[in-house]
């Protein structure tokens, strides 16, 4: 009876601590306590959580780096694939707006001639020689002489022609010789090219008007060129008294040094004198 | 009778590239000449058997291409693996040396039969432009091709005449 009687005041006041607790709590008054309590429980769980993140971004973040390599290899290879293709593209720009020129020129030509077109594709290996090598030959119908042009102006003669290729002889090759006339003043002359690639046009008369501007074409006179094809502009004139003739110096709108295409005309044969050359009978 | 063939593919190449790269890399009027280096590195090395049969076909194969007259071509290489195979056999024992020097007086041979040929064609050059603006520049081109030609045919020679081991 005594021991119960004990059990139960420790039951009660329990309860009544309990209930006082609560009601602490409940109003406000516990606050600090748990505060104190749990603060370092909060740490230790921040501690453990970061921990927790940084092992896992250890384990993990080494896996996508490597994906994200993965990925920047792909792009720069589809980088460099379009730059190649940029590349190539603008390649195929330039040589289309160099046949489209060789093509304009064709079309506006009055003269109605025939032509070819022709990739430059190599240069003689004597440097004393101007030379070009084209990509067409005999079985293009090119014959040895015809004329060869730029929508710019002359650029020289077929010198020697295989069946797919042919070999072309520069107007400022120094063995090249083309009867011109110079405009305004007409007067008939000779344009002669040199070992360094200039043009000189030689042998115009002392009473000839030559001047710096004037253009020099082709005259036709002795039929190895048809006439009035464009050849450049004299710059410079060299006058002196005691000499038969003048000369001058004279720049090319052809510019030999850049040539990628090239037209043939092929409804042009040159005259041939020989039979008319008078021969020493013994 | 292979080995001198082998030289045929291979001539042709450099032809290619002459025409198309090497001629369109002037200084001032002046250019390099690949096949008369290769004619000379070929004349100069040690293990070589057919330095002659080379330059034949490298001067045939220029001399064919080239509107220069008369095959120059031809009798330049010719002459110049001529000199090319005293110097090895009698003179010198440093072929670096003898490839630099040989380069020079090839281009001088060279340039002076096309000289001559012209002017027996019609043709005549101006000297003083011709030296000054042609054959120095083509010179000087040529001594830096030398170097990185001596070292293919270097090559080359040791593959096509391996050393025979007993």
């Amino acid at each position: 009876m005594k021991t119960s009687g004990s059990g139960f005041w420790q039951t009660a006041t329990l309860l009544l601590v309990g209930v006082g607790l609560v009601l602490f709590a409940l109003s406000g008054y516990m606050t600090p306590l748990f505060g104190s309590v749990l603060s370092p429980l909060v740490n230790i769980q921040e501690w453990l959580a970061t921990r927790y993140i940084a092992v896992y971004e250890f384990v993990t973040v080494p896996r996508d780096v490597a994906t994200l390599r993965a990925r920047n290899q792909q792009l720069e290879q589809e980088v460099t694939n379009l730059q190649a293709q940029i590349i190539e593209l603008q390649q195929q720009l330039r040589e289309a707006q160099v046949l489209y020129a060789l093509l304009d020129f064709a079309r506006s030509n009055p003269q109605g001639g025939q032509y070819v077109a022709a990739a430059v594709v190599g240069k003689d290996p004597n440097p004393f020689l101007k030379y070009i090598f084209i990509d067409r030959g005999s079985d293009d119908g090119l014959r040895r002489g015809m004329p060869v042009i730029t929508n710019q102006g002359l650029v020289g003669q077929v010198d020697a022609v295989t069946a797919t290729a042919a070999r072309v002889r520069l107007i400022t090759d120094p063995s090249s010789v083309v009867n011109v006339r110079i405009e305004p003043h007409r007067s008939e002359a000779q344009l002669v090219g040199s070992v360094t690639g200039d043009l000189i046009v030689e042998m115009v008369s002392q009473d000839a008007p030559l001047q710096p501007g004037d253009l020099v074409l082709t005259s036709g006179l002795g039929g190895t060129f048809p006439s009035d094809l464009l050849i450049g502009q004299v710059i410079s004139v060299r006058k002196q008294s005691n000499e038969l003739f003048q000369s001058g110096a004279v720049q090319p709108v052809v510019d030999f040094s850049t040539l990628q295409a090239v037209l043939v005309i092929t409804n042009f044969r040159p005259v041939d004198f020989s039979p008319l050359i008078p021969t020493t009978s013994p | 009778m292979l080995v001198s063939l082998l030289g045929i593919p291979i001539f042709t190449v450099l032809l290619m590239l002459q025409l198309a790269i090497v001629s369109r890399l002037p200084l001032l009027q002046g250019m390099a000449d690949l096949l008369m280096l290769f004619v000379i590195g070929w004349a100069l090395h040690e293990r070589v058997k057919h330095a002659w049969q080379w330059a034949l076909i490298g001067g045939i194969m220029v001399s064919l291409v080239s509107a220069t007259p008369f095959f120059a071509p031809l009798a330049a290489y010719l002459i110049t693996t001529g000199i090319g195979r005293l110097l090895q056999r009698q003179v010198w024992q440093t072929p670096i040396l003898a490839m630099l020097l040989l380069t020079v007086l090839g281009t001088l041979i060279y340039h002076g039969i096309t000289f001559v040929a012209l002017f027996f064609n019609g043709t005549t050059l101006p000297v003083q432009e011709s030296i000054s603006l042609v054959t120095l520049p083509s010179t000087l081109l040529n001594l830096i091709f030398a170097l990185p030609i001596f070292v293919i045919v270097n090559d080359l020679a040791h593959w096509v005449y391996p050393v025979e081991v007993i």
